[in-house]
């Protein structure tokens, strides 16, 4: 239990997907001029990396690693080249399955987060953490804390932002340091502040 | 005609330079950053990116008459994937080193919006010979950047170039020490953020945008 605490804690904090490994940044960038926007982005990469981290786990361990195939008769069978091709389509898939669902069932959340859902089957967080997921042969319950975590990492820092950008609509900046620019150096300031956290260990 | 006045010159400059990917369209920044610690790895990156970018151009152009245009993202994820996991099986297999170093940002060249985006606004409607010099052009603009990006931080962070000592070891003796701030991820931030200032200032024509 400890331990899941602290992988939820790293996943948010010091080894944060967005601050620390350059992920998602696209989207990043370009959402987190309006702070409503940024916080419906957040809620649904938090929820489309909770949901794909785990189901890619299934994938990945019942079908395409080394040996995974032993179920059906033929474990020598490995398929893990396949792993990139087969991730981004379960990740678009369940990211329309998701869209439908929502649709369905509330519609006050798909007002919300409806436009945002396509626009995450391409966020590189999204990929990245199934991928890191494999990287670091995460157990299943660990993928699902990981995915959760890194989903609420990233929603922290991109509302953060919105909020330091709306702060610096004010600020008289240079010709060319406003925008990108500054954007990415607020960011690197902010990187800073989150690395402080990895000096932390339950 | 001078060759820097050819169409075909054109496709290649605009991309590199005059229209840098990473600083003029902020595309692609995504699995740039990560792999800029040293030289090399973000030298094996750029080669990366460069074929695939080049590839799925070449192969989007020759194929743009018969793919049926609704269908036309999910042909090209096919051939960008395909080719990335080229890429990513050919560096296990004979550079297993520098794979293990790129992690998972090889893969990730999938997501990356440039290339998604010249298959997608370029390929599409232009001749193959236009589309391949398109996609060097995209992809050495990229690799410029990243490599900049790399230099930098190698050179201040480990003092190294390339993994070869180029700070002598007289400055070390006098009391120069290289920056461990320079590897941490947020020194690639606050330098990527004033090299586009920097292109910004120089070309003058970014638009007002906050």
């Amino acid at each position: 239990m400890v331990e899941l605490v602290s992988l939820f804690l790293n996943s948010v904090f010091a080894g944060n997907i967005l601050l620390a490994y350059f992920l998602g940044m696209c989207s990043f960038v370009a959402i987190s001029k309006n702070l409503n926007t940024a916080i419906g982005l957040g809620f649904a990469v938090v929820f489309v990396l909770t949901v794909t981290t785990p189901v890619n786990w299934l994938i990945f361990h019942y079908l395409l690693a080394p040996g995974a195939l032993a179920w059906a008769g033929i474990g020598d069978v490995n398929l893990s080249f396949l792993r990139l091709i087969v991730f981004i389509s379960v990740i678009a898939a369940m990211v329309q399955a998701l869209e439908m669902l929502i649709d369905r069932f509330s519609a006050s959340l798909y007002a919300g987060l409806g436009i945002f859902l396509p626009l995450i089957a391409v966020n590189c967080a999204i990929l990245g953490g199934s991928l890191f997921m494999v990287e670091r042969e995460y157990t299943f319950i660990e993928s699902v804390v990981f995915g959760f975590g890194a989903g609420v990492g990233w929603m922290l820092a991109i509302v953060a932002m919105a909020a330091a950008r709306i702060k610096m609509r004010y600020a008289d900046l240079p010709y060319g340091l406003d925008g990108f620019a500054i954007t990415m150096i607020v960011t690197g300031l902010m990187a800073m502040g989150f690395m402080l956290f990895s000096g932390i260990s339950l | 005609m001078k060759l820097t006045r050819t169409k075909t010159f054109k496709a290649f400059a605009e991309p590199a330079w005059t229209n840098n990917p990473i600083n003029m369209q902020m595309l692609g920044i995504c699995s740039a950053l990560a792999v800029t610690i040293q030289l090399r790895t973000a030298f094996v990156m750029t080669l990366a990116m460069i074929f695939v970018i080049t590839g799925s151009s070449l192969i989007i152009s020759l194929l743009r008459k018969i793919i049926p245009g609704n269908i036309r993202i999910i042909v090209e994820l096919g051939v960008i994937a395909s080719l990335v996991i080229l890429t990513d099986e050919f560096l296990r297999a004979y550079y297993f080193e520098i794979s293990r170093l790129l992690s998972v940002f090889v893969g990730l060249i999938i997501t990356n919006c440039i290339i998604l985006g010249r298959t997608e606004g370029f390929a599409m409607s232009n001749p193959p010979h236009l589309a391949v010099m398109d996609g060097i052009g995209n992809g050495a603009g990229y690799g410029s950047v990243l490599l900049s990006v790399a230099f930098l931080r190698e050179l201040f962070g480990s003092g190294e170039v390339f993994g070869y000592d180029v700070i002598p070891q007289s400055f070390y003796d006098a009391g120069y020490e290289d920056m461990g701030f320079m590897l941490l991820a947020p020194a690639a931030f606050i330098i990527i953020g004033l090299m586009a200032w920097l292109q910004k200032y120089l070309s003058g024509t970014g638009e007002k945008d906050r």
